[in-house]
């Protein structure tokens, strides 16, 4: 079978859309019980869903940083690098890196070094973060929100591309035939530029030619369908193929053998978790609404979830989906079932429709 | 239930001279209610910067925070260049897209002419539809003629103020029960 153009990113979407779980760390009360773990604990038990995703054959395992109350894994790729060490088959990944506020050259060590401790299984999804909390503490201004991100991921691109980068902006000291040590397992990482909200940012991603993960909140699916075609049409009006760039999409995800169970469970985190990061909860008119095929959220039964995931599909024609199995404080053993239930009936059923024939005979 | 009766100026007599005789109703008619008064020019508040709203330091986190926590709010603004002044649109700028959200409003405007009546309509009431207000529907129109020396003199001006409050009591209530009912009948 001839490479797919997609190989670049290390993806093989003959096989099927990928399956990935993503956090971003946050450590909330579980709102059931009022109890908060310790943030070691939390720590030890992302490390273990890492490993528990990996033992059951999912794709991709993500942390982020998010730099406010009621988050523990702002040290995300050091996480990751424990999850690498855990784990032997599953991609490590970020969700996100917010490079607004970092060092392009230190974060591409990091991962380079995570590429290599992980035997070539890391990548980095790039982002500019949601709140302003980051920028103060790490000594940016936000005025510069766009500037800031776009001059560093055309940075961390080309110290990608170049073994020997001369470079020059506004927020770096300049660059002058630099070898950035050590180097990926093979030479480059995959990277990706998270977006969401408007399609502006994915537009910005077509722009540069860059694979994107496009984060869903709430809502129809069919509203993420504008912006990854305003992404695709971009990347082809500037001259970039569309069939090798990636689409991941990332859902909040709760599933239970039963609907109404997983609803009546899911509800009371969602709640606590957005009061506690927006000032506003969830509102239940909304929540009822989420449980439609049509809308993003995966919260159900698996088969509830497969066919909202298979809804997305046809939609948007994507490569991966990214999972968000621990909002606003769901404990240990609900995690653990989630991938159990992802890993024995939903991941199966949406990889076998999404393969191509042809990768379905070589697997006969 | 909580109410916030919030006068919108920080500078002027005559919108915080009305917002004290409708504070004044709502304590007589309502003795058991929980109410807060919010002078914005009593209080040091910055100008918007996009962050979370319990970001915020000072003043300006104690302001916010009272109107997200409120039930209901009576806004009292005065008429400054045919639109709510800037300090009361800094306010709404400072709160979350959906702050109104579940809570009723109600408005009092003060002018120096009659030919501002409308202003409510097209400048408030918009920006109080959009972040997800109920609003009532009735709103009290106060004018230079209605005040002598810092007392509304004009009877009709009170009946209205009345009015208002008993609307905003009722309104709330009746949106909460139906949110109650609303929220029983889902199974989670």
């Amino acid at each position: 079978m001839a490479n797919h153009p997609m190989e670049q990113y290390r993806m093989q979407p003959n096989t099927g859309i990928e399956f990935g779980l993503y956090s971003i760390g946050d450590h909330f009360p579980d709102p059931h019980t009022g109890t908060l773990v310790s943030a070691e604990r939390r720590i030890r038990e992302i490390i273990e869903a890492g490993k528990l995703a990996d033992e059951a054959g999912l794709d991709v395992f993500a942390l982020g940083e998010s730099h406010q109350d009621h988050f523990a894994t702002q040290a995300h790729s050091v996480i990751l690098a424990a999850v690498a060490q855990a784990t032997k088959r599953i991609k490590i990944s970020s969700s996100v890196t917010v490079l607004s506020t970092a060092d392009p050259v230190r974060v591409y060590e990091d991962f380079a070094t995570l590429d290599l401790i992980s035997g070539g299984r890391a990548e980095i999804v790039a982002g500019r973060g949601s709140r302003v909390g980051v920028y103060h503490l790490l000594g940016y201004d936000v005025r510069d929100y766009e500037e800031l991100f776009e001059e560093k991921m055309d940075l961390l691109l080309q110290l990608n591309r170049e073994s020997a980068v001369t470079w020059e902006g506004k927020f770096r000291a300049p660059l002058t035939g630099a070898k950035i040590l050590p180097q990926p397992l093979n030479g480059s990482l995959p990277i990706w530029r998270a977006v969401g909200g408007t399609p502006a940012s994915a537009i910005k991603a077509g722009y540069a030619g860059v694979p994107i993960m496009l984060a869903q909140l709430g809502g129809p699916a069919v509203s993420s369908k504008r912006t990854i075609d305003a992404y695709r049409e971009t990347a082809k009006e500037r001259g970039f193929d569309p069939a090798a760039l990636p689409v991941a999409v990332t859902s909040l995800f709760y599933a239970a053998p039963d609907s109404q169970d997983a609803m009546r469970e899911y509800y009371p985190h969602l709640n606590a978790g957005l009061q506690a990061l927006h000032g506003t909860g969830y509102p239940k008119q909304q929540f009822a609404q989420a449980a439609s095929v049509r809308d993003v959220m995966m919260m159900g039964s698996p088969q509830q979830i497969v066919e909202k995931l298979l809804h997305q599909y046809e939609l948007f024609g994507h490569q991966r989906i990214m999972a968000q199995i621990d909002f606003g404080g769901i404990p240990f053993d609900k995690v653990a079932r989630n991938i159990e239930l992802i890993a024995t009936e939903i991941m199966p059923a949406v990889k076998k429709y999404t393969a191509k024939p042809a990768a379905k005979e070589e697997v006969r | 239930m909580k109410l916030v009766v919030l006068s919108g100026s920080n500078v002027g007599t005559k919108t915080r001279t009305a917002m004290d005789y409708t504070l004044g109703i709502v304590r007589e008619k309502y003795p058991d209610a929980d109410v807060a008064l919010l002078d914005l020019a009593e209080y040091e508040i910055v100008f918007s910067d996009g962050r979370d709203y319990r970001e915020y330091e000072g003043d300006t986190k104690f302001v916010t925070e009272t109107i997200m926590n409120a039930d209901a709010v009576l806004i009292g603004t005065p008429t400054f260049q045919a639109s709510i002044p800037a300090t009361l649109k800094n306010m709404f700028d400072l709160l979350p897209v959906n702050a109104f959200r579940d809570k009723v409003v109600g408005m009092l405007v003060t002018a120096g002419t009659a030919k501002h009546y409308l202003m409510a309509e097209q400048q408030l009431k918009p920006i109080l539809a959009y972040m997800k207000a109920h609003v009532v529907p009735a709103y009290v129109f106060v004018e230079e003629k209605d005040f002598n020396r810092k007392a509304i003199v004009n009877d009709d001006v009170l009946f209205r103020m009345e009015r208002l409050v008993e609307d905003t009591f009722a309104y709330a209530e009746a949106f909460a029960a139906i949110r109650k009912a609303k929220d029983a009948a889902y199974d989670f």
